[in-house]
């Protein structure tokens, strides 16, 4: 179990910076999945649509 | 009696087919998810609870538990670039260079924070945030290679040509991965020499090889899990330039 030794604030900044620069990453893919999603239903939504899906619809 | 003389793709072709690809990974991603958050749980509880000062460094061995997995990902990933910079070349694989593209940020990110809690680690045990010295200085150069793939993908509006070029530039930027991997052992160093990857197996005792272990599987899974939605994300960009395209096309053909 962690104890109240010495060099505390190195392992606090260690975990703040992998926590902030994981969440930051996670974060970024996220929307950038969401914004290509929204990219393709408007052009979905305005009828350029791959000839594979007219097909199948 | 017929013969039939068309090949049938193998599984593993069928299922790196884009299309096939977009429809088993929208089943992995949510289960991965899950997994990625218990791991790290388990990863941080043993971690901060249920694992023991080190006799020498005290509690600033928990700064292994991040640098360690974030150090083992900054090569991995490269590794993962390489092969798919072979998919590129060799087999001219449709989802080889979208790995490659999707790999390459995650790669920097995992490096960045490789060398960042290695600072924070190395300021307290060696008196130093930086030393010049083989494994820090090769990662420094890992780094700046992702950035520079990062960038080169960035530089051409033909992916196609792009991923050539990038996959050439992968190949050549994987000699340094032997060199991360060796300088503690070629050049006389600050960095401690392998303690978890070695032919005898890992040195350090199991309160400590654990947490190790089950944070280097946790930040796997994410890295998984990552690149799956990041290569999905790049095969539906990819569909949706082509459709723009197709439209402006039509739009100048009325």
């Amino acid at each position: 179990m962690i104890g109240d030794g010495m060099h505390v604030e190195f392992i606090a900044w260690a975990y703040a910076g992998v926590a902030l620069l994981t969440f930051g990453l996670i974060g970024y893919v996220v929307w950038e999945a969401r914004r290509v999603k929204e990219r393709l239903a408007a052009l979905d939504k305005a009828g350029i649509r791959r000839r594979s899906a007219e097909t199948n619809s | 009696m017929s013969v039939d003389t068309v090949k049938q793709p193998n599984w593993f072709s069928r299922l790196a087919h884009p299309g096939q690809f977009l429809n088993w990974t929208r089943h992995v991603v949510w289960p991965l998810a899950g997994a990625t958050v218990v791991a790290f749980v388990v990863g941080l509880w043993f971690a901060f609870l249920n694992s023991p000062e080190d006799y020498q460094m005290g509690d600033m061995v928990r700064v292994m538990y991040v640098h360690v997995p974030n150090a083992w990902l900054s090569q991995a990933v490269y590794g993962v670039m390489f092969c798919a910079a072979l998919g590129t070349l060799v087999w001219r694989h449709p989802l080889a260079d979208v790995a490659n593209k999707a790999a390459a940020p995650l790669g920097a990110v995992f490096t960045t924070l490789a060398l960042y809690t290695g600072a924070l680690w190395g300021r307290p045990t060696w008196g130093t945030f930086w030393e010049w010295d083989g494994r820090m200085t090769s990662t420094l150069v890992l780094l700046l290679i992702y950035l520079g793939i990062i960038a080169l993908w960035r530089a051409f509006d033909d992916q196609l040509k792009a991923g050539r070029i990038v996959a050439i530039v992968t190949l050549v930027g994987a000699l340094n991965i032997p060199i991360i991997k060796f300088s503690v052992d070629w050049w006389n160093t600050l960095h401690q020499p392998a303690s978890v990857f070695t032919a005898e197996g890992p040195r350090m005792p199991a309160s400590i090889l654990t947490p190790l272990l089950a944070m280097m599987l946790a930040f796997t899974l994410l890295f998984a899990l990552l690149q799956i939605v990041r290569m999905r994300t790049e095969i539906l960009r990819r569909r949706a330039d082509s459709l723009s395209r197709q439209a402006a096309l039509q739009g100048g053909a009325k």
